[in-house]
């Protein structure tokens, strides 16, 4: 492909997908539908989404596990 | 101004809840038209383009502790913007039409049909998403490589590349439709 070929193609290019204005705005302020969407991802337990509780939790059951060896199997059995 | 600017970034990277959310709303209103334009050069779907300029401040929030403030902001807003928009772009059947609101050429050439016009952007929208988007913000909307390699993460050669690949693919795709540019 040489340059005038390049070119066509780029001329023609253009014609079909014309370029969006130069400054678009929105229609609408996006700042309401911004704050809806952090409300969504907020509305989830913060107890819940906190990766320490995940933490607490595994050293309870390894505590557990080291006081009782035997009830090793049994949660092996139920995994 | 400088220094006012300054502090909403150090607030927006490691501030208190209260002061990060003050300055997350004061980046949203100063870039957000920054930021939804640069979308629509992509997506060239208004309705979307106002979806993902919310998606992509979402991804900022989440993101926020990662944010160097030497590189800037509007850089790395872009670069946030341009992945969610090749994300929405991935999604679409390369055959759907364009949407039918989008502004006709200036210029519109006579020699150039309707239906070559249709085509061509039939054609376009068959491109491999990533040689579309590098044609499509390089040769549409002409603009800087450089911006255009910031914003794909990627060299200005690489660029350039993308878009003569682009084009050579589009005029044989063309050309199997009997249309010679």
């Amino acid at each position: 492909m040489n340059e005038d070929d390049r070119n066509r193609i780029k001329e023609l290019l253009q014609q079909a997908l014309p370029p969006v204005a130069s400054e678009p705005e929105p229609e609408r302020d996006l700042w309401p539908a911004m704050l809806r969407r952090l409300d969504v991802h907020s509305a989830v337990p913060p107890h819940l989404s906190r990766p320490w509780l995940d933490w607490a939790l595994l050293a309870g059951l390894a505590v557990f596990a080291a006081l009782c060896p035997a009830s090793i199997p049994v949660f092996l059995y139920y995994l | 101004m400088e220094n006012r600017s300054s502090g909403v970034l150090d607030h927006f990277r490691q501030g208190s809840p209260e002061t990060f959310e003050a300055a997350f709303e004061t980046l949203f209103r100063l870039h957000q038209h920054a930021v939804y334009g640069w979308i629509l050069r992509i997506v060239r779907n208004p309705s979307a383009a106002e979806d993902l300029t919310v998606e992509t401040f979402w991804r900022i929030h989440q993101a926020h502790a990662r944010f160097e403030p030497i590189y800037g902001f509007e850089g790395w807003a872009r670069r946030i913007a341009t992945r969610a928009a090749l994300d929405w772009l991935r999604t679409r059947r390369p055959e759907s039409e364009l949407p039918p609101d989008l502004p006709a050429p200036a210029a519109a050439d006579p020699a150039v049909s309707a239906e070559i016009r249709r085509q061509t952007a039939l054609a376009f929208g068959r491109l491999p998403v990533k040689l579309r988007l590098a044609a499509l913000l390089a040769v549409v909307e002409e603009q800087p490589q450089k911006d255009v390699a910031a914003a794909l993460g990627i060299s200005v050669a690489a660029v350039k590349l993308r878009v003569f690949r682009a084009l050579r693919l589009l005029r044989k795709d063309l050309a199997t439709r009997g249309i010679t540019p």
